[in-house]
């Protein structure tokens, strides 16, 4: 076609390039200074030498992760070998930020399905009422905890009182405490995301199902969870990363078994017994993990996207 | 149609209440085997709801259901040898066609090949092959429909519930797919409980139709029946186009009957049961029963109002008087024989022969 093949084809002149640079000035300053910048000092802080006093001398040094990986002996003259000690506090850090995700997982799903078949009127008001305990500082969440499960606290008396017990059960310094703790403390975070994907979720396929003979768990396992799948992934990530890092119930509610992660970095900055390069090294290895979850966790998405 | 007179669907009494609404008052249907039957009425008539309560989708308030003689109203809907066809096709949307038409097979304890074997053969039938391994979201509408119908018939179900499944198709194909589906029941032998808004559609598929309003059964008969013999207003007015007119029966001889208009004119039609002289009622004539002249030797005569060109027909509207207009319609390959009256030209207006029809409510 000759002469009147200009209008689709060919480059156009983008009328808002001039504009769109200082519109995106904001994104780019918030992601700078609360994203970018503290991500770098600590990167950068990792590779410091560490001042006996807590801070740094700006030295380049590997010693952090040096002693995060290695074994050297007692007096630090040995080759490396594997050393356990942070491993394992990560491994079981994993467990136990795990176990409450899975919990949170099978308390959390009941819950949002449920919220998400009220009438529309009423599902408002459960929301709210899922998030009323989150007003109350976390600190004081996680203590009100302890009180509950101690050895004389309402837990087990209520327990004893209803004759399920003979003896009170101790479950503060267990890594059940701490895993309840976690449970408590980030519940909300599944319940939302799984809510969301149940409202959206198109009750006729359950239908469907049912008049094509499937019973009831079998629609759960092969319709209902397959289409509300991005809603409990994304409700597991929420649980699982902010579980992993934390440090009050463990502090709180675990007993010296039960260290994590979480409190390992968080000594590392405490008084001036810390380790800052260790902590530092730690985070960025905390951080890694993390990232490595979500890029499989993005994947994955975009596999079923293109299914 | 081959009915031996064996009943499929027995719905007896049934009522359906929500809270201090009710839904369906007290209705009783007998669907025979093998039967392409529909359900009609506007919408919030009951007959989605009724659907469902065959389905087992609702329960049922009052009343029972049978199927085949074995009462199913208390059954859970996987209990049912019964499928659907859903409005909005609920096809389920991380299987693929083939795994979406197999599921029901596989639920009733085939296995997975098995399933798939079928459900090839079924895909086959509706002319889907090609799509099998596609995700139902890769598909036209007109394609997920047909997939909902494959995967509805897989199981061979003894009856099959269609909700208003051509509502979302375009004229054209919802005509195409009108045609397919009446020789999708013929050549499988499955009862289809058809539920639509649609009255040509109705029409055009049904062996027979329960015309429904207000959650009442207002009618039931075979197309001509109901077109032709409408039982009350309700069903005169919804079923087609139609004059409604308020006339006194003067007398009854018969069969037949003569009415007079409210404009003193005299028309004669078909006596009902249970409709005396002196009774003021309404009586319905269809548009395609009338026809127009030159005036001076008709029943009634009035003035040519506005001509509508509809394509294959043309409507003509006639005032008889200041409060009375007829819709006459004529067929367009009449034209040259009869003529077209234009607007503001005096005409007259005849009935054919039993075409005015006396509504009993």
């Amino acid at each position: 076609m000759a002469g009147g093949g200009t209008a689709g084809g060919g480059p156009r002149t983008d009328t808002y390039a001039p504009v769109r640079l200082w519109l995106l000035l904001p994104a780019w300053v918030s992601l700078t200074i609360l994203v970018l910048a503290p991500v770098s000092m600590m990167l950068v802080y990792s590779f410091l030498t560490k001042e006996f006093r807590g801070g740094v001398i700006w030295e380049f040094s590997l010693s952090a992760y040096d002693q995060f990986f290695c074994n050297r002996g007692l007096f630090g003259d040995e080759p490396c070998s594997i050393e356990w000690t942070y491993l394992l506090i990560f491994w079981r850090s994993i467990w136990q930020a795990g176990a409450a995700t899975l919990l949170s997982l099978a308390i959390g799903f009941p819950t949002a399905y449920f919220i998400a078949t009220r009438p529309a009127r009423q599902r408002a008001l459960w929301v709210f009422l899922i998030t009323i305990p989150y007003w109350v500082n976390l600190l004081i969440r996680t203590v009100s905890m302890k009180f509950l499960l101690r050895d004389q606290g309402p837990l087990n008396d209520a327990l004893l009182g209803l004759g399920i017990l003979s003896e009170p059960l101790s479950i503060v310094n267990t890594n059940l405490a701490v895993q309840l703790g976690l449970f408590y403390s980030y519940l909300p975070f599944m319940v939302l995301p799984i809510y969301a994907a149940v409202e959206r979720y198109n009750f006729s396929l359950s239908e469907a199902a049912a008049d094509l003979y499937a019973p009831r768990w079998v629609i759960l396992r092969r319709i209902v969870i397959p289409a509300v799948k991005p809603g409990i992934v994304a409700g597991c990530i929420l649980v699982f990363v902010p579980s992993l890092g934390s440090f009050l119930a463990p502090d709180l509610l675990g007993g010296a078994k039960t260290f994590m992660i979480g409190s390992l970095i968080e000594e590392q900055f405490k008084g001036n017994a810390g380790n800052w390069p260790f902590g530092a090294a730690a985070s960025m290895i905390l951080l890694t993990m993390v990232l490595i979850l979500l890029l499989i966790f993005a994947r994955q998405q975009a596999r079923a996207g293109n299914g | 149609m081959a009915t031996d007179g064996t009943i499929a669907i027995d719905v007896r009494d049934a009522v359906k209440r929500y809270g201090d609404f009710t839904a369906l008052k007290r209705i009783s249907l007998s669907i025979r085997d093998n039967e392409f039957f529909t359900l009609l009425g506007p919408s919030g008539c009951g007959k989605t709801t009724l659907l469902r309560m065959i389905a087992g989708f609702e329960d049922v308030t009052e009343g029972a259901i049978f199927l085949f003689g074995d009462e199913i109203e208390t059954l859970p809907p996987h209990k049912r040898p019964i499928n659907t066809v859903f409005q909005d096709y609920a096809l389920f949307p991380h299987m693929t066609v083939i795994d979406n038409v197999g599921f029901g097979l596989e639920m009733r304890g085939k296995s997975k090949s098995d399933a798939r074997k079928r459900a090839g053969e079924v895909l086959e039938m509706v002319q889907l092959s090609q799509f099998a391994n596609r995700k139902p979201a890769q598909l036209s509408g007109g394609q997920q429909q047909r997939v909902a119908l494959a995967r509805a018939l897989a199981p061979q179900p003894k009856v099959l519930l269609l909700d208003e499944p051509l509502s979302a198709l375009d004229l054209k194909l919802r005509k195409a797919m009108q045609i397919e589906l009446k020789h999708l029941q013929r050549d499988t032998g499955i009862t289809f409980i058809f539920v639509t808004h649609d009255q040509e559609e109705a029409l055009t598929m049904s062996d027979r139709i329960a015309v429904m309003s207000s959650g009442e059964l207002q009618q039931l008969g075979d197309a001509r029946d109901i077109y032709e013999r409408p039982r009350n207003m309700f069903v005169a007015d919804f079923i087609g186009d139609t004059n409604l007119l308020s006339v006194t029966v003067n007398r009854v001889e018969g069969q037949s009957a003569t009415c007079r208009l409210a404009s003193g004119h005299q028309i004669a039609c078909d006596a009902v049961e249970g409709i005396a002289p002196g009774a003021y009622v309404h009586m319905s004539i269809r548009p395609e029963r009338l026809y127009l002249s030159e005036p001076g030797d008709g029943y009634l005569s009035g003035t040519v109002l506005e001509n509508i060109f509809v394509g294959t027909d043309i409507t003509t509207i006639v005032e008889i008087s200041p409060d009375l207009r007829l819709t006459v319609r004529t067929s367009n390959s009449d034209r040259g024989a009869q003529g077209i009256f234009a607007p503001g030209t005096a005409v007259a207006v005849h009935l054919e022969q039993g075409a005015g029809r006396l509504l009993a409510d």
